[in-house]
């Protein structure tokens, strides 16, 4: 959880993972009207993601696989 | 544990600041999410597209990264965050005994849990009834 610089921008957050079995966008082209996206569902993997915060006085980036904390 | 909605994280400071520290002792104390644009509250069924906002939702992730349960409620209704602690221990104790233990409708902790198998087949009323 790494601290951010503060600037203008108002960042905000991106899922990922989704892109990363297909490097080469126009070899495998989605199908119109068909999504790559990964939907939440009980059961299923929590879609991961990466995105600026708040937390107690700082702005950070925080990553859901990897800044997750366990009650 | 963390929060999402899609105002900035300059907008949840001074959220933070001004009002929620003076309704908690302890501010809070979980990071506090931006999603301006909608990306996460989109794959998470949440975001409104109409409205540009993230609609309330909670989501329980266990610690192998799957989702365990989901509550996703229009506007005007909150949640009942004792209800999701209810289930935060229900699914901890199933998780504990590797699925031997199952908690059944209204289960609260202490109570008798289910141990699935043949022997409780048509014979829930004997361990477990309504209230």
């Amino acid at each position: 959880m790494a601290e951010e610089p503060v600037g203008c921008a108002k960042p905000t957050g991106a899922v990922i993972g989704e892109d990363a079995a297909s490097p080469d966008k126009s070899m495998d082209k989605p199908k119109e009207g068909e999504s790559t996206m990964v939907m939440a569902r009980v059961g299923g993997k929590a879609p991961d993601f990466q995105a600026p915060a708040y937390h107690k006085g700082k702005f950070i980036t925080i990553k859901l696989s990897g800044d997750f904390t366990f009650v | 544990m963390l929060s999402v909605s899609t105002d900035s994280t300059f907008v949840h400071k001074i959220w933070e600041e001004e009002e929620l520290s003076k309704m908690t002792k302890s501010g809070i104390p979980w990071p506090m999410v931006a999603d301006g644009a909608g990306n996460l509250g989109r794959v998470y069924g949440v975001y409104d597209e109409g409205n540009g906002v993230n609609i309330r939702g909670r989501f329980l992730i266990d610690p192998d990264g799957v989702i365990q349960a989901m509550e996703v409620l229009t506007p005007p209704v909150g949640r009942k965050v004792e209800e999701t602690i209810r289930q935060v221990h229900a699914f901890q104790l199933v998780r504990k005994t590797k699925g031997a233990e199952a908690c059944p409708a209204g289960w609260e902790p202490g109570k008798p849990t289910l141990k699935p198998g043949p022997d409780l087949v048509g014979k829930v009323w004997k361990v477990w009834q309504p209230e």
